[in-house]
């Protein structure tokens, strides 16, 4: 995307999302409101290049949804002639408005339903809340744009058929299903920081956009203060994750002088927010973590006991192997390789598919010695990630390891 | 919107589940149905086990369908029942279904299927 058709990405950011939930209220049918917006969206991106953006971009996609809406609506009652056209669809149940105000919101929490996939989710939100096109989409996701369109389709008609609500849970029930919205937020974010391309940043920043627009609408939530503050951490390091080729640099390689210190201060506070509240949770611990990084000077300076502390409570809340995964990493720093080798191959039945998994098995290898046993273990790294920066890396590591194995060969023979 | 509420347990299972525990579950079963009775259709059934059921499954090459002996899958899931409700929307479909008392055993689920609605085909 060049930087014109992000300025224009950014603009329809702000509208699409609005107009799908004002239209969906307006027809009772979701399915119908949210292709209309996609529509004028495509036309929209085709014209403003052309001519320019208009003075009030939001009234012009406005009214070239509903036009398509009403196009859409007398082809489909031509399909089913007794449907009147402006009927609402009674199968997606029509929410107040709630307390929040953003209209948004209530389609979030559907587009996040626990009932759709993860897959669907993400796809769906960053159709509907986000207005990408489902080719942005798709290329984000190195999935052929048909594939994504399928799982857009069959996503939209469970939505339907299965009488998925546009409501903001109450209660008991809004921690779980919030913590589905906001995994969803984080996983587009993951999507896109390790793509050093212009799209990679955008749907990082199309995250951190919806993280905000949550955090706007629910700022009782100690958890989306606590996302907002990850992201916030993460972005931080944008200029210093990548290197003037593009190639990627770890964090502890990174020049901390190329860090955001706005982006961390900013980060700091809304963990404070959070913290305020007095409802600890996984996105504010993993950005208690991510804040241990930003404030070290140096990656020798990193305090990995206070890390390790952090990461002993967040397996309290969330004890998938990737965070066991990651405390052994902080382990390791503290006790040695060896120490976190074994945490390491507790999980690795269950990370047998990660790229990191096996990444992390052969530094500690290579830290153990073993160098033929962490050659094997970055090759399966590098065959399982698609990411063009991690496999430059996983090479170049390869062929450290492939001259450490050389020259311990020639001591044998010497 | 209605549901189908389709109740699954594992037989292989169950058998390791206390002769009190399962008359608790049963009890409370009944609560649960006196407390969801005014979203319940009528329709829905216990259903007898597994080894009395019977199937009859399309024939080879377009000839004659064949009975069987046995339930028409051979997963591990038994059905044990189902209920028809009538309710708004999912959410409350899933608010329901969560309380289903037997889902305190292990293997225990609720799968919800909405209807096929044909009121707009006439």
């Amino acid at each position: 995307m060049k930087t014109e058709d992000a300025a224009l990405a950014r603009i329809v950011r702000r509208e699409a999302g609005l107009i799908v939930a004002q239209l969906q209220r307006r027809l009772g049918n979701f399915d119908v409101a949210e292709e209309a917006v996609q529509e004028a969206i495509i036309i929209a991106l085709r014209t403003w290049r052309r001519d320019g953006v208009p003075a009030n971009p939001g009234a012009w996609l406005s009214l070239a949804a509903r036009r398509r809406a009403i196009d859409l609506l007398r082809k489909r009652s031509r399909e089913l002639p007794l449907a009147d056209e402006w009927e609402p669809d009674p199968a997606v149940a029509i929410s107040p408005l709630g307390r929040t105000g953003d209209e948004r919101l209530p389609m979030l929490f559907g587009c996040c339903h626990p009932a759709l996939g993860v897959e669907a989710r993400l796809a769906l939100t960053l159709r509907a809340v986000v207005g990408m096109t489902t080719q942005q989409i798709a290329s984000a996701f190195l999935v052929p744009e048909t594939t994504m369109a399928q799982r857009l389709v069959r996503a939209k008609r469970k939505i339907t058929a299965a009488g998925i609500p546009f409501t903001i849970p109450e209660a008991a029930d809004l921690a779980p299903r919030l913590d589905d919205v906001l995994t969803v937020v984080y996983l587009s974010y993951n999507a896109g920081y390790l793509e050093p391309s212009e799209s990679g940043r955008e749907l990082s920043d199309d995250a951190i956009w919806l993280a905000e627009l949550v955090t706007r609408a629910l700022p009782e939530q100690a958890e989306t203060w606590g996302l907002l503050a990850l992201l916030s951490f993460l972005n931080s390091r944008t200029a210093a994750r990548f290197d003037d080729h593009g190639r990627l640099v770890l964090l502890e390689d990174q020049d901390r002088t190329g860090w955001d210190e706005v982006a961390i201060s900013r980060a700091d506070g809304y963990l404070t927010t959070a913290a305020a509240l007095r409802r600890p949770g996984r996105f504010q611990l993993q950005a208690a973590i991510a804040g241990c990084h930003a404030s070290a000077a140096s990656w020798a300076d990193t305090d990995w006991l206070q890390i390790l502390t952090l990461y002993d409570l967040l397996l309290r809340y969330d004890s998938s192997p990737v965070i066991k995964l990651n405390h052994a990493i902080a382990l390791s720093h503290l006790r040695g390789p060896a120490a976190a080798l074994a945490e390491v191959d507790q999980v690795a039945d269950r990370l047998s598919g990660y790229h990191l998994l096996h990444a992390t098995r052969a530094q500690l290898l290579s830290d153990l010695g073993d160098h033929a046993g962490a050659r094997a273990a970055n090759q399966r790294a590098l065959a399982l990630t698609h990411n063009p920066a991690e496999q430059q890396l996983l090479r170049s590591r390869l062929a450290l390891l492939d001259l450490e194995l050389a020259s311990s060969a020639a001591e044998l023979t010497s | 919107m209605k549901y189908v509420l389709l109740y699954t347990n594992r037989p292989d299972l169950d058998a390791a589940v206390p002769e009190e525990r399962r008359a608790e579950v049963y009890q409370a079963i009944y609560g649960w149905f006196e407390k969801h009775g005014a979203v319940m259709s009528d329709g829905g059934a216990e259903l007898q086990g597994p080894e009395t059921a019977t199937s009859v499954k399309s024939g080879q090459n377009g000839g004659q369908p064949v009975v069987v002996d046995g339930p028409f899958s051979e997963a591990k899931e038994n059905v044990g029942g189902f209920s028809i409700i009538d309710v708004p929307d999912l959410d409350s479909a899933i608010a329901i279904a969560r309380e289903w008392p037997s889902l305190s055993l292990p293997g225990v689920a609720v799968e919800i299927r909405p209807i096929v609605d044909h009121s707009g085909d006439m």
